[in-house]
């Protein structure tokens, strides 16, 4: 038996998967203009959007737009939907984050629908997110977002939506 | 005091000029308002098709702005939920037009309907429905 190969250095990994995230979140013109971020955490991923003013829909309490909040869900539920094939792929070897470029980024899920709940209002300060797929099958997706602020447990909004998947193709073999 | 038109009122709200809504039509419980295509806010680099969150940002706008035009509201209001179905992707390069109508009204909850349209009004982007707050219920009495 040949000895188990050893681990990729810890620097190496990390490289890849902040590239391969980098890569899938810096291709989407939208995320761009909103401000979104990405933290990561292994494969945990927490979507931020950084206050600032232009993303006020009330100004005289003053609250967060309902439809940045939305925009912020949805892509939060995206990237994690699109995060997660891509992690499959890329610690299995079948894919070399280094091709990957704005460019020529794997096909993002398409949402169906939507629904958002506001549980309080958007305050002018940075807001969080997670979400949880609840459901991932070849086709739909079913998945669960949720928001907050200052306090993980006092959630500010949260999402369900449906998605589809997009067709899943063996990635050509490197030649 | 110059007079507060609505689309001044739209013009009050940074995220919607962020987008540069525009406000098309107005009646009493319903508005028409608009918006160009924004290369900026393309969700699909690959189609250029607009993402989701600008589509939903368009209708909750629309549907907050029809809550106030309606004569049982208190002029302020919040969104409590809303629900997108997304019918098919807006053709690039066209402006979107969504139409919400507030048709029920409660001394405490307003209820929408909307559809965002492209140039094709026959086949409809995404229709949003969902419930807003109407404060006018809630006021303390004298």
């Amino acid at each position: 038996m040949s000895p188990r190969p050893r681990p990729e250095p810890v620097q190496v990994i990390k490289q890849r998967r902040d590239a391969a995230l980098r890569a899938l979140v810096g291709g989407v013109p939208y995320i761009q203009f909103m401000g979104f971020q990405f933290d990561r955490r292994g494969d945990e991923l927490t979507a931020i959007m950084p206050y600032d003013d232009s993303l006020i829909g009330n100004p005289t309490l003053p609250a967060l737009h309902g439809g940045a909040t939305a925009g912020f869900l949805e892509t939060t539920a995206i990237i994690e939907l699109a995060w997660q094939a891509l992690w499959e792929d890329m610690e299995q070897g079948r894919l070399d984050p280094t091709t990957l470029h704005p460019t020529h980024l794997p096909q993002l899920p398409k949402t169906i629908d939507f629904t958002v709940d506001y549980l309080r209002s958007g305050l002018p300060r940075d807001a969080y997110a997670r979400a949880r797929v609840n459901r991932s099958g070849r086709r739909y997706a079913s998945v669960h977002v949720e928001a907050w602020q200052d306090n993980r447990t006092r959630l500010f909004a949260q999402a369900t939506g449906h998605f589809l998947m997009p067709e899943r193709s063996d990635p050509p073999a490197h030649g | 005091m110059k007079a507060v038109t609505p689309q001044h009122f739209v013009d009050s709200l940074p995220h919607a000029r962020a987008m540069n809504m525009r406000l098309d039509e107005v009646s009493e419980g319903r508005c028409v308002l608009s918006m160009p295509y924004d290369p900026r806010l393309v969700g699909d680099p690959g189609t250029g098709v607009l993402h989701g969150g600008a589509v939903y940002a368009l209708l909750d706008t629309a549907s907050g702005l029809a809550t106030t035009l309606h004569p049982g509201s208190s002029g302020s209001t919040a969104t409590l939920d809303l629900r997108i179905d997304y019918m098919r992707p807006a053709t690039p390069g066209q402006r979107i037009r969504a139409e919400a109508i507030c048709y029920n009204m409660t001394r405490t909850v307003a209820f929408i309907r909307a559809t965002a349209t492209d140039e094709d009004t026959t086949r409809p982007v995404a229709v949003a429905t969902g419930a807003f707050t109407n404060e006018a219920g809630r006021r303390p009495r004298p």
